[in-house]
């Protein structure tokens, strides 16, 4: 039987994709499936509490799931592109599947956590625990 | 074998000029999509963190150029603890064809994504012609 690629080029990279991600994979761990490196994040500090951004443009709200857990956010979901008819002359964009973990070393409080997507950005507010906040001891 | 496809991070390319430009920020090349209908042209461009009021199309000389201010103001205050990716302007120019109604193009913006549509001048469009 022959199997015919649409782009061998394409299946290679895909293959050696996938055989990336399963070196990589932390299988053992049941907290999340896998730590893709997409979407980029930054985390910025605010007060006492922590702040992360993710860049994503052009995903539907109802694509997107956020998890939390303790103080391990989930970030999953899938890009999608509709590409028109006729011909293509650049094609930059890249949609599919992504899954990321973001363990943050301090304590999060679940239930403060919110998460706002605009103009293409995705903000998570991570407000920490009231146990992990320092507090100041009263000199006696 | 799995099909589904891990999206990869793009490492954004910074915006060349012959001109260096005179504010504190960087300039990043939005990533584009081109395609080509019977009738336009349409360009997709990539700026998250851009809203509508500080995006400038215009067209000048058949030259298309997009610039997208990102509000840095959003991010005073804040205190970097971790950073995978740069932050900055968006900005990026396209050579048109004579074959583009440079006065018919419309923009969308929609969750940082930027459609511009090129109609193509009536001259331009595809036709059949009739054998007698």
């Amino acid at each position: 039987m022959v199997t015919a690629f649409a782009d061998p080029f394409d299946a290679l990279f895909n293959l050696q994709r996938a055989l990336e991600a399963r070196t990589a994979s932390d299988w053992l761990q049941n907290q999340t499936t896998s730590q893709g490196p997409f979407p980029p994040i930054n985390v910025f500090q605010r007060g006492d509490d922590i702040l992360a951004i993710i860049e994503l443009p052009g995903i539907d709200k109802d694509q997107l799931q956020i998890e939390a857990k303790e103080n391990t956010i989930r970030i999953s979901g899938r890009k999608v592109i509709a590409y028109p008819e006729g011909s293509m002359h650049r094609r930059e964009r890249v949609s599919g599947e992504f899954d990321r973990t973001l363990s943050l070393p301090v304590r999060l409080d679940p239930d403060g956590i919110r998460a706002e997507y605009r103009d293409g950005v995705l903000a998570l507010f991570l407000p920490r625990s009231e146990r992990d906040k320092p507090r100041t001891i009263q000199i006696s | 074998m799995d099909t589904r496809q891990e999206l990869l991070v793009q490492k954004k390319r910074e915006h060349e000029t012959r001109e260096e430009t005179t504010i504190p920020a960087r300039v990043f090349l939005p990533i584009a999509d081109i395609f080509e209908s019977r009738d336009a042209l349409t360009v997709i461009l990539e700026m998250p963190g851009v809203e509508k009021s500080n995006v400038d199309v215009r067209v000048e000389d058949g030259v298309l150029s997009v610039q997208g201010r990102l509000d840095l103001s959003k991010y005073q205050g804040l205190q970097p603890l971790y950073t995978e990716y740069n932050i900055g302007h968006y900005a990026r120019s396209f050579q048109l064809s004579s074959k583009i109604d440079q006065t018919k193009i419309s923009a969308e913006l929609q969750d940082g994504v930027l459609s511009l549509n090129l109609p193509k001048i009536e001259e331009a469009k595809p036709r059949t012609i009739q054998v007698k």
